[in-house]
């Protein structure tokens, strides 16, 4: 049924019609309307059976979503940003037990400087934590996607992070398909888990391990995970068949054929890029867009074949590695190793910093004049002369200041007294 | 309340002498029947208190649910000297995670049988005083809050033992660690700081909290019973003496957790709701020397000159333990 929806509350009724029998929550932004619209839903019984954990933070939620997993229970939370980066530990734990948690990723920024607003460092930051990443890039994607997720996920015992963009989708209000719950019950089977703590059948789950076997389980965790390549389109073509609209995959193509030019982005970016590729494209440019719905396997192959013959392959990413560059950009010169398409490393969007039409076109423009240097890191709208103030200032000064409250008092944004 | 303690003046052991018993009172442990839940070829220390703890409370817990225990297990000794690859002692289901996350795991556990409606199946989460009292202790505290159903078993050995004996939350003072060495002005572990366990759960008013050593192993075993029969949060502190990190013979490790609390230095009792209910009593009081000598982690207080000014204010904890619990028989507190 089409509705008028939130982004979250869309979220948290796909994940409950996928019926997780845990579900484990800590408050962070932007992630919380998903795990509020949840509590609802299991105190008044719609989300049933289902036990619901106020945990005392992300670290707990991730260990008792391992708990759960464990004892065999379909297992679910979200989080965001910081609470991401607390509960690292317990991500590496849950792939390298094979749990197929799912959780929902609600990407923002990560500090310090303290920023609760939309890019994506959190996911980044975790992507070789032996998760699945899959990242949606509208709401109705986000809403599909967790429902292939639970499948993905249980099928190949790995847990599956659906990344979303925080506030960009979680708090945007739009029409969107939910999907019934005959429907997913149709396209989900009930849980089998591979491993099981059972009385009946005990089992030690998460024993030590030494040099004699650790890189034979490791490669298993690397085999699984390359499993997905296949799986992921497999399982995006059933959904498709079962609920009648395309969704997930490992990428997407939009009017890439016989572009010169790709933007290569993931999440929410993809619709604004879109549109600069619609306007063009009508203007005669040969230029396209290809999104990455599935990070995590990174589906080289498909990428090679989906960018051989582009001229200008230009990467606009939310995040990036410090001390060397763009992430999805490195992982994408891999794929085209050896041809001549040229890539271009863009940061864009940081912190929640708009990333506009006009933004990109003026992108566009400047790597086709060759303005851009390719295999360079290019921060997009980035504001010089704000940089080089404060480069200034450590220059002359030992004792300089944050960098943060100096840049806000030259923005205008502080209004106390310089140093 | 907690069973009165069988006592064995013959052979001065309340451990010892289950063929002097009764069929029906002996130990889980001396039952051709019991589960063996940690059972025997794992890599423990000779004299390892927290094997002893372990396969007793384990036992006991298999006992009381005929086998229906699913164990969560924190980084450390226990899980590392009992899963070495490709071997495992666990003859129940056993699930190890990280080091401070195995009271949060224990909930998910729980609320995983909960949603599947497996009501008779238990949970306990299991760590020693590092996992539990330290990098664990938010999950604890949450799971305790949250009124989850979980017996947590801390297996105390006053450091962290599996990384080389470094001093924890649960040291006491003086005590040589690898990091709080009898070096400097103020040799060992200093006074006024660690934390203690079973009190802060039972702040938490949680329904069952009690102490118990390796040395009385009949009360051990009552308290895992007790717990057993209770829902909710429950803890359960044991003294598990480590003659690796304490500096003490194999042979000693009962006769140390029994004078440990003799001395009144570790108090022994049971709490419901925030509130003792019971306390074992000390049978024969004893100073603290006898406890602290035969221990190479107090070894510098007995030097020349000894520290007496030290032992004095081990001596005074003890006897603020032995006022504040009532550990005395009325008669001799007189």
């Amino acid at each position: 049924m089409r509705e008028q929806l939130e982004g979250s509350q869309a979220v948290a009724r796909a994940v409950a019609r996928c019926r997780p029998e845990v579900v484990s929550a800590y408050p962070i932004s932007p992630q919380t309307h998903i795990v509020e619209a949840l509590s609802d839903m299991v105190r008044t019984g719609e989300l049933a059976p289902c036990e619901y954990l106020l945990v005392e933070s992300e670290f707990a939620a991730m260990s008792a979503a391992i708990g759960a997993s464990a004892a065999g229970a379909r297992a679910y939370t979200a989080t965001a940003s910081q609470g991401l980066l607390y509960m690292a530990e317990a991500l590496y734990n849950a792939s390298g037990l094979g749990l197929p948690v799912v959780m929902t990723l609600a990407n923002r920024a990560i500090g310090a400087p303290i920023n609760i607003w939309n890019d994506h460092s959190d996911a980044m930051s975790q992507r070789d934590s032996g998760w699945i990443q899959l990242y949606a890039e509208s709401n109705q994607a986000a809403v599909d996607l967790h429902v292939q997720a639970f499948k993905l996920a249980e099928e190949l015992s790995l847990p599956v992070m659906v990344c979303m963009d925080g506030f960009v989708l979680t708090h945007a209000v739009e029409p969107l398909e939910i999907p019934s719950q005959e429907q997913v019950d149709a396209y989900l089977p009930v849980y089998t888990p591979r491993q099981v703590l059972d009385p009946e059948v005990p089992v030690t789950i998460g024993a030590m391990v030494g040099p004699e076997a650790f890189t034979e389980v490791r490669y298993l965790a690397h085999a699984k995970q390359m499993q997905a390549l296949d799986l992921v389109p497999e399982l995006a073509a059933e959904f498709a068949a079962s609920f009648g609209r395309p969704s997930g995959g490992l990428l997407r193509r939009y009017r890439t054929e016989g572009a010169e030019t790709i933007l290569v982005a993931l999440g929410s970016v993809l619709g604004t890029i879109e549109d600069v590729v619609d306007e063009l494209r009508d203007e005669g440019e040969r230029i396209g867009a290809l999104g990455i719905t599935c990070f995590r396997p990174f589906p080289l192959d498909e990428i090679r074949e989906a960018l051989t013959g582009v001229t200008r392959v230009v990467v606009v990413e939310r995040a990036f590695a410090v001390g060397i560059g763009g992430i999805v950009g490195q992982n994408v010169r891999l794929a085209l190793a050896g041809l001549p398409s040229v890539v271009y490393d863009v940061v864009a969007g940081l912190g929640g910093r708009a990333i506009t039409r006009r933004s990109l076109r003026n992108l566009v423009e400047e790597v086709q004049e060759g303005r851009v240097e390719p295999n360079r890191l290019h921060f997009l709208d980035l504001d010089r002369k704000l940089v080089e103030r404060e480069l200034q200032r450590l220059q002359e000064k030992r004792r300089s200041g944050p960098h943060a409250e100096n840049i806000l008092r030259d923005v205008g944004v502080v209004a106390a007294r310089s140093h | 309340m907690a069973r009165p303690p069988v006592k064995f003046f013959q052979v001065g052991s309340f451990a010892a002498g289950n063929r002097l018993l009764d069929e029906e009172e002996r130990s889980v442990q001396a039952d051709h029947g019991r589960s063996n839940a940690l059972t025997k070829g794992h890599r423990a220390c000779q004299g390892c208190g927290e094997a002893l703890g372990a396969r007793y409370v384990l036992d006991a817990a298999m006992r009381a649910t005929e086998n229906r225990v699913i164990a969560v297990n924190a980084t450390g000794c226990l899980e590392v000297f009992s899963t070495p690859y490709p071997e495992s002692s666990w003859q129940l289901p056993w699930v190890h995670s990280l080091f401070g996350n195995a009271p949060a795991v224990a909930s998910g556990v729980a609320a995983a049988l909960k949603a599947k409606g497996r009501a008779d199946v238990r949970v306990i989460g299991q760590g020693g005083d590092g996992g539990t009292l330290d990098i664990g202790f938010a999950c604890l505290s949450g799971m305790f809050e949250r009124g989850d159903d979980v017996l947590y078993v801390c297996y105390d050995n006053e450091a962290y033992m599996n990384t080389g004996v470094q001093r924890s939350g649960a040291t006491p003072p003086a005590a040589r660690t690898a990091t709080t060495k009898p070096v400097g002005a103020e040799p060992g572990n200093a006074f006024g700081q660690g934390k203690n366990a079973p009190l802060i759960a039972m702040a938490h008013e949680i329904p069952y909290v009690a102490t118990a050593t390796v040395a009385e192993l009949h009360d051990l075993e009552a308290k895992v019973e007790r717990a057993m029969e209770l829902h909710g949060p429950r803890y359960l502190h044991v003294l598990v003496p480590c003659p690796l990190g304490w500096g003490s013979e194999s042979r000693d490790t009962i006769r140390i957790a029994r004078l440990a609390k003799e001395t009144g230095l570790f108090p022994v009792f049971e709490a419901e709701h925030g509130e003792v209910v019971s306390v074992s009593k000390i049978r024969r009081r004893v100073a603290v020397e006898e406890y602290l000598r035969l221990q190479r982690r107090f070894a510098h207080l007995f030097g020349d000159p000894p520290r007496t000014d030290v032992i004095e204010r081990l001596q005074a904890l003890a006897d603020r333990n032995v006022r504040r619990f009532g550990l005395l028989e009325e008669a001799e507190a007189a």
